[in-house]
């Protein structure tokens, strides 16, 4: 079962945060088919939000199609996100701790990464759709 | 909300029990001891003709507790109005307490008629208790004592007076609780308060609740007491006071007035002057055929003017009760 | 569904004093409604009213369509909690418990002492030697295990520290999923508001300034900047809350239901706690009244 957190300064409106954490969490394969998410009660009891709140967002995710709600039982994650399967991703992941570990090494501080990956991320991905 | 207001007065109760039992104890004790005293010295003094001593040595008889009693039963009624009822209300006022109460499912009306109630049936029982044990414990002093059970010290704490006087004393402190808001100020204000109403009762108002008697007839030579002349010397009025011998009844007033019903006696007679014989006097006096004009009430009023007067108290403890119910649905918050 | 509180003029007068008046609400069920403003502003006096403790100068009010409660079976819908959590100090947790059997109707014994025990309070502890987040919790569990249908709250967290504050909203949250119960809380803090309600009452000086659900109010209120203008030079739809002029620069909080069309303004969106404060500047504004600092 996953655990959400809320970022109250971020401007994001807190519905949409709980959405994305879903998203992210099914992207990475730590929500796979079937499982359950937490229930309303436990989500609230936990960040102090208002059950609409979480409510709003298990509807929105249930439209989007990634969740069914079972009455009396839960809301149960119905497919996944991503094209990367679990095992691909974790191959991915050791890649990616290392290459940070050189990056580190050649003198690089944490704000300097940041922005290589992100301008780099940025140009490919406008490059991909440039050629798509 | 019996189960609340007996937890909430639950100190309050176990206090007053464990004072009545200390009493009842130093009661159980010497009480019978006063009893075969008195029927030993007191009793038969008129054939040993020692009545002054053997009733003086009575009267001084555990003088400690009797001084004790008195104080307790002058401060009783007042400390319950002032220890139960001014914090039964009060003391929820300030803490805001009654926000809980009320939104418990329980109207205004139910919450203050059960305290009131449960407070002033335990105010009665410990008052009527405590004056059905010093009554019984007095019974031989009082038959000895100078005046009767009507002189206003001994009035006010025998018989069922003091039932009234708690019963009232308590709607009196949270009647003050209520208007108040705040416990010690009430405490106060219920002490005054009390205070004066029963000392006017008292001084004022009981004499007169039943028409007194008046009893007019020749003067009895034996109660004359003293002879005066009032005024400048040679000019003034005569004075005779008697003083008369009533047992157990409550004297108003006595009065020596002339044949006629006047209470100018005229000119002092010589043999009652600066160098008289009390024998001249009292011969000079008896041919004035001076009267006497007594009011009074007699021993036997005891217990009418005890149910007239308890009753009054209790009537003014459920107007006030009465009172502060119409009040706390209106306008409390 | 009926609304939770109806109130139609309503007004509360104190010797000389209005301490509410022209109050005019619809609450729908089934939300987290917070009632917010500045110390004085009329909170306390609006929740008394609705929860039956006063009656009104002038005006009507309707709590859960009928009468504010007077009648123990009225009582058992409407839980209350007062300011600064009353509780007798003299009696035990547990005897609270006892208390709340005895005195309500419905009365959910298990609910009550699940949840003392889930607190970690002990039953046998005075409630005068409890600290002030567990008293809180303590009374929050006396309106709760009665099962009311609308919970009143008399700004419940104002003297509970930080992380009283949040474990008392995690109580309550977790209350209002599993019971669907409608909550009123008042704050003088906007911060403590904006996580758990989605319907804000706006009350500042006596008077209800703006109310409504959170999402409409922020989507309708807009913070505009551009160069100097004249407020009053604005279309008739776009209501000026509060307005702030540098000699060449214009900053104004706006109401409005329709899109903002002028190119000179850069429109922004506005939280809700600059929300609050532009209707109390605004407040200030006509009454002279020394402005209140809103803590964090």
């Amino acid at each position: 079962m996953i655990d959400f957190h809320l970022d109250a300064h971020s401007g994001v409106a807190p519905y949409l945060q709980l959405i994305h954490q879903v998203r992210q969490a099914l992207r990475l394969g730590l929500l796979s088919e079937g499982d359950q998410l937490p229930t309303v009660k436990d989500v609230v009891g936990l960040l102090a939000i208002n059950p609409n709140t979480v409510l709003k967002a298990y509807r929105e995710l249930e439209y989007e199609g990634l969740v069914a709600a079972r009455p009396g039982v839960g809301t149960f994650v119905t497919r996944t996100l991503g094209d990367g399967s679990p095992a691909a991703i974790a191959p991915l992941r050791r890649e990616l701790q290392r290459w940070l570990g050189k990056a580190r090494r050649a003198g690089l501080d944490e704000e300097s990464i940041e922005a290589l990956m992100l301008t780099t991320f940025r140009s490919a991905t406008e490059a991909e759709e440039d050629i798509a | 909300m019996i189960w609340l207001t007996w937890r909430q007065f639950r100190a309050q109760t176990v206090t007053a029990a464990g004072l009545l039992a200390v009493l009842a104890i130093a009661f159980a004790v010497t009480g019978p001891q006063l009893v075969h005293l008195y029927d030993t010295t007191v009793a038969p003094c008129h054939v040993q003709h020692d009545c002054p001593f053997a009733v003086g040595t009575f009267q001084s008889q555990d003088s400690f507790l009797q001084d004790l009693v008195r104080l307790v039963m002058l401060a009783a009624p007042a400390l319950i109005g002032i220890f139960w009822g001014a914090p039964l209300i009060a003391h929820e006022l300030e803490a805001g307490t009654q926000r809980l109460a009320w939104m418990q499912s329980v109207t205004r009306f139910r919450w203050l008629a059960v305290k009131l109630s449960l407070a002033g049936l335990a105010s009665m029982a410990a008052a009527g208790l405590l004056s059905l044990m010093v009554t019984w414990w007095f019974s031989p002093l009082d038959r000895v004592g100078p005046g009767g059970r009507l002189d206003p010290g001994v009035f006010s704490d025998r018989g069922i007076v003091p039932v009234g006087y708690a019963a009232f004393a308590l709607a009196l402190g949270v009647t003050a609780g209520l208007l108040i808001h705040r416990t010690v100020p009430a405490m106060v204000v219920t002490l005054a308060v009390f205070a004066a109403v029963e000392t006017v009762f008292a001084l004022r108002v009981r004499f007169h609740l039943i028409p007194p008697v008046r009893l007019e007839s020749a003067l009895n030579m034996h109660w004359v007491t003293e002879t005066g002349t009032g005024g400048p010397a040679g000019r003034g009025s005569f004075l005779v006071g008697i003083t008369p011998n009533l047992p157990g009844a409550w004297l108003g007033s006595a009065k020596v007035t002339t044949a006629a019903g006047s209470t100018a006696l005229g000119r002092t007679p010589s043999a009652c002057g600066q160098a008289s014989s009390y024998n001249a006097c009292t011969a000079a006096i008896s041919r004035m055929h001076l009267r006497q004009v007594l009011v009074y009430q007699p021993a036997s009023r005891f217990w009418a003017f005890q149910w007239y007067e308890t009753a009054i108290y209790f009537a003014l403890a459920l107007v006030l009760a009465g009172f502060c119910v119409w009040w706390v649905r209106r306008r409390v918050s | 569904m009926t609304a939770i509180i109806k109130a139609s003029g309503l007004g509360k007068r104190y010797r000389r004093r209005w301490a509410l008046s022209g109050c005019t609400l619809d609450i729908p069920a089934g939300q987290v409604v917070g009632l917010v403003g500045p110390n004085g502003a009329g909170k306390t006096t609006l929740l008394h009213l609705a929860a039956g403790l006063l009656q009104p100068t002038t005006g009507t009010i309707e709590v859960l369509g009928g009468p504010p409660p007077a009648t123990p079976a009225q009582l058992a819908r409407v839980g209350f909690v007062a300011q600064d959590s009353p509780t007798y100090s003299a009696l035990s947790v547990a005897d609270h418990l006892r208390l709340g059997a005895h005195l309500n109707p419905g009365w959910d014994a298990a609910m009550a002492s699940e949840r003392i025990e889930r607190l970690g309070l002990e039953p046998r502890q005075r409630a005068g030697k409890l600290s002030g987040g567990e008293r809180a919790q303590l009374a929050l569990t006396l309106a709760l295990a009665k099962r009311p249908e609308v919970l009143l709250l008399d700004e419940p967290v104002a003297s509970l520290d930080p992380l009283a504050r949040r474990e008392f909203l995690q109580g309550l949250m977790e209350a209002v999923a599993d019971q669907g119960l409608s909550v009123v809380l008042s704050s003088h803090l906007v911060a403590d508001l904006e996580r758990v309600c989605d319907y804000l009452i706006v009350l500042i000086a006596s008077q209800v300034q703006i109310a409504g659900p959170v999402e409409h109010l922020l989507t309708t209120h807009h913070l505009l900047t551009g160069p100097r203008r004249d407020p009053a030079r604005l279309p008739e739809d776009q209501h000026v809350i509060s307005a702030r002029h540098t000699d060449r620069q214009t900053t104004l909080t706006v109401r409005t239901e329709g899109p903002i069309l002028d190119p000179a303004w850069v429109v922004s969106p506005i939280g809700l706690e600059d929300l609050v404060l532009a209707y109390m500047s605004r407040t200030a504004a006509t009454k002279r009244r020394p402005e209140l600092e809103v803590q964090r």
